[in-house]
């Protein structure tokens, strides 16, 4: 599942008939912290989502599912709406097994405070923050 | 399949009911070197995952469903396994 933000609604009078009566909204992709990334989507909704709500939406043919036994035709659907995202600082740092066959961990542990990348920045909002 | 980290959960009230009494974690995908592969997700837990940890993630809906146990649900994401060591033959990263 991933993380979006609703932006808008989409309205069409003709479509196929198994998708009246269900919402179309528009969603833009959120990274944890809560910052846009990637293209706006169209899910349909199974939740009541509002605007400028945080939600989470799934994709595939489980999209179809909450609609079940209407067959659905969509591959995107907003199934929760989220309360928080809760980061944890500890989790900045790797956790890696000894004996990796990288020195991945080595790298990450030195890089990450010396070289905070906007990514990395990102995911250090404070505990509990609200979406 | 994909390797991630676990660095997160995310809590919500207002959902699918077959979502309930699931743990959503947030998870980071990693590349074989261990950063970072593109924008975190959420997958739900069938192994007791916690934070820190670097996990096995599936991405396929039934795969996902059948792992949380929730068959017929939108569940497209799910932690399935602990990875405890990466062997690579060397200059394959």
């Amino acid at each position: 599942m991933y993380l979006g933000r609703v932006a808008g609604c989409v309205w069409a009078t003709a479509k196929d008939p198994n998708l009246a009566g269900l919402r179309l909204l528009v969603i833009q992709p959120l990274t944890p912290a809560g910052k846009d990334t990637g293209k706006r989507v169209l899910c349909t909704d199974c939740t009541g989502a509002g605007a400028g709500e945080t939600v989470y939406w799934t994709r595939g043919k489980e999209a179809s599912f909450p609609f079940l036994p209407v067959e659905v035709p969509t591959d995107m659907t907003v199934v929760g709406i989220v309360d928080s995202v809760e980061i944890p600082q500890a989790a900045e740092t790797v956790t890696e097994t000894p004996g990796t066959a990288t020195p991945a961990g080595a790298a990450g542990l030195e890089t990450a405070p010396t070289a905070p990348a906007p990514k990395i920045q990102a995911k250090t909002p404070p505990r509990g923050r609200k979406c | 399949m994909l390797i991630a980290r676990v660095i997160g959960d995310l809590i919500s009230t207002e959902k699918h009911p077959s979502h309930h009494g699931c743990k959503a974690l947030l998870v980071q995908p990693l590349n074989l070197d261990g950063s970072d592969r593109g924008d975190a997700l959420i997958a739900f837990d069938a192994v007791d995952a916690g934070i820190g940890d670097r996990v096995l993630v599936v991405t396929e809906g039934y795969s996902a469903m059948t792992a949380v146990g929730r068959p017929n649900s939108p569940i497209d994401m799910a932690v399935i396994g602990f990875i405890d060591r990466i062997d690579l033959i060397p200059g394959e990263i």
